[in-house]
C-alpha cells in the first residue's frame, strides 16, 4: 500500500496547486484544451456542488446555467490539464452536496455569501494567498486531510 | 517447438491506482514489484535436456527455509528467494547465475502477458461462476431461483456431458491475461507499471512475459 502511496502522491505534486475551496463556493476552473498543436485556457465558471475525496481519484463538481440548460462539469482534483482554479465568491451552505439545487432555477438556486471572518476583502486574490499557507505547511502530512480542510 | 521467446520476469502485485496522461485522460494501471530478482539455475539442453533459465526473486529469511533448498540457494551464491519460476529460452548464451533482472527488461509502450493465480471464490453457484440466467423470481417458483436448468438429454444419451457448467469451486487457478501494455518501468524502486487489471490478489506472485501473441518492432 506504501507504494501505492508514493506513486499518488507523485502524482498529486506534478498537479496544480488550487486555492482551497469548499461546496457552495462559486468558481472559475480555468482548463488547458489543445486544438491542433496549440494549447489555450478555456474557463468554466459556476458552483461547486460537490467534492469527492479520494486520494488521486478525488474529483470535483462544478455546475453553472448556460442558456437556460443547467451544466454540470466534473474536473479530477489532480489532472494536468487544470491550469488554475479562481475562487470567486465563498457560498454558506449546510451540507456537502448540493444536488437539491438541480431541481431548482433562478431565485431559489441563489446560495448566500459566507460571512467572512477577516475583514470584507472578498477577492480572489486574499481567498488564494490564505488558502497556500495551510496548505503547503500540510503538505507532508497527507494530500486529502490537507484539501479536507475548510478555508479559515 | 523451437522457442525464440526471451525470459520474463517475476513480480509480485502491489495494487492498483491511476496515473494521468498529458492530454488529461486517466489511465488505470497495476503496480508491480520486483525485488532481489536473479537468476538462480541454468538448464542446458546437454544436462536437463532442454533449455530454460531458473529465476527467483523477493528476498526470504534463511531461517524458513528447508536445509536442501538452501544448498540451491548456496550453490548460486545468492541469497534466499521467497519464489522461483522458470523460463523457456532458445539454447545458446544463457544469463551467468546471479545475474540481477530489473524491471527495465522491459519497455514502456511493450506489451506483455501476464500469469497470475486468480482470487479464490470457494464453491459458487453457477450464477457467479457461468453467468447463468437463473430461475424467475416469482411465478410459483420454488427454490430454483438461482439454480441452473436442464443438465441433458433423456435416456439417450442418459448421462451429462463432461465440461457442463455446474456450481463448483471457482477461482484460485492459473490465468493468463495477454497483451497489457507497459507504461512505465523503474529500476530505482523496482516496479513496472501496466495498464489494465492483473490477475490474482494484491501480494501475490506474477510472471510478466512479452506478449506471445502479438508482434514486438521494438520489444529488443
Amino acid at each position: 500500500m506504501d507504494i501505492i502511496a508514493r506513486l499518488n502522491q507523485e502524482t498529486i505534486g506534478k498537479a496544480a496547486k488550487l486555492p482551497a475551496f469548499a461546496v457552495g463556493d462559486t468558481l472559475k476552473v480555468f482548463v488547458r484544451v489543445t486544438e491542433g498543436d496549440k494549447t489555450r485556457l478555456q474557463a468554466f465558471e459556476g458552483l461547486c456542488i460537490a467534492k469527492h475525496n479520494d486520494s488521486i481519484g478525488s474529483s470535483f463538481t462544478v455546475r453553472k446555467m448556460s442558456f437556460g440548460e443547467g451544466v454540470e462539469r466534473v474536473f479530477p482534483l489532480f489532472s494536468p490539464v487544470i491550469d488554475h482554479v479562481d475562487v470567486l465568491r465563498k457560498g454558506d451552505v449546510r451540507r456537502g452536496k448540493l444536488y437539491y439545487l438541480r431541481g431548482l432555477t433562478g431565485k431559489a438556486a441563489r446560495i448566500s455569501e459566507k460571512a467572512r471572518v477577516f475583514g470584507l476583502a472578498a477577492n480572489e486574490g486574499d481567498v488564494a494567498s490564505a488558502a497556500d499557507m495551510p496548505e503547503e505547511a500540510a503538505a507532508p502530512v497527507e494530500m486529502p486531510a490537507a484539501e479536507a480542510q475548510p478555508s479559515a | 517447438m523451437p522457442n525464440t521467446s526471451r525470459h520474463g520476469l517475476l513480480a509480485k502485485k502491489v495494487g492498483m491506482t491511476r496515473i494521468f496522461a498529458e492530454d488529461g485522460r486517466h489511465i488505470p494501471v497495476t503496480v508491480l514489484q520486483v525485488e532481489g530478482l536473479q537468476i538462480i539455475a541454468q538448464r542446458t539442453v546437454e544436462k536437463e535436456g532442454y533449455s530454460a533459465l531458473q529465476v527467483g526473486g523477493f528476498a526470504k529469511k534463511a531461517s524458513r527455509v528447508a536445509r536442501p533448498e538452501l544448498g540451491h540457494f548456496k550453490k548460486a551464491g545468492v541469497e534466499p528467494k521467497q519464489k522461483l519460476v522458470e523460463f523457456r529460452v532458445p539454447a545458446g548464451e544463457l544469463p551467468a547465475i546471479g545475474t540481477e533482472l530489473k524491471p527495465s527488461h522491459f519497455k514502456a509502450g511493450q506489451l506483455v502477458d501476464v500469469a497470475g493465480v486468480t482470487k479464490g471464490r470457494g464453491f459458487t453457484g453457477v450464477m457467479f461462476r457461468w453467468n447463468f440466467g437463473g430461475g424467475r423470481a416469482t411465478h410459483g417458483n420454488s427454490i430454483s431461483h438461482r439454480s441452473h436448468g436442464s443438465t441433458g438429454q433423456r435416456q439417450d444419451p442418459g448421462r451429462v456431458f463432461k465440461n457442463k457448467k455446474m456450481a463448483g469451486h471457482y477461482g484460485n487457478e492459473n490465468v493468463t491475461t495477454q497483451n497489457l501494455e507497459v507504461v512505465r518501468v523503474d529500476d530505482e524502486q523496482g516496479l513496472i507499471l501496466l495498464r489494465g487489471s492483473v490477475p490474482g490478489a494484491k501480494g501475490g506472485f506474477i510472471v510478466v512475459r512479452d506478449a506471445a501473441k502479438t508482434k514486438q518492432a521494438s520489444a529488443k
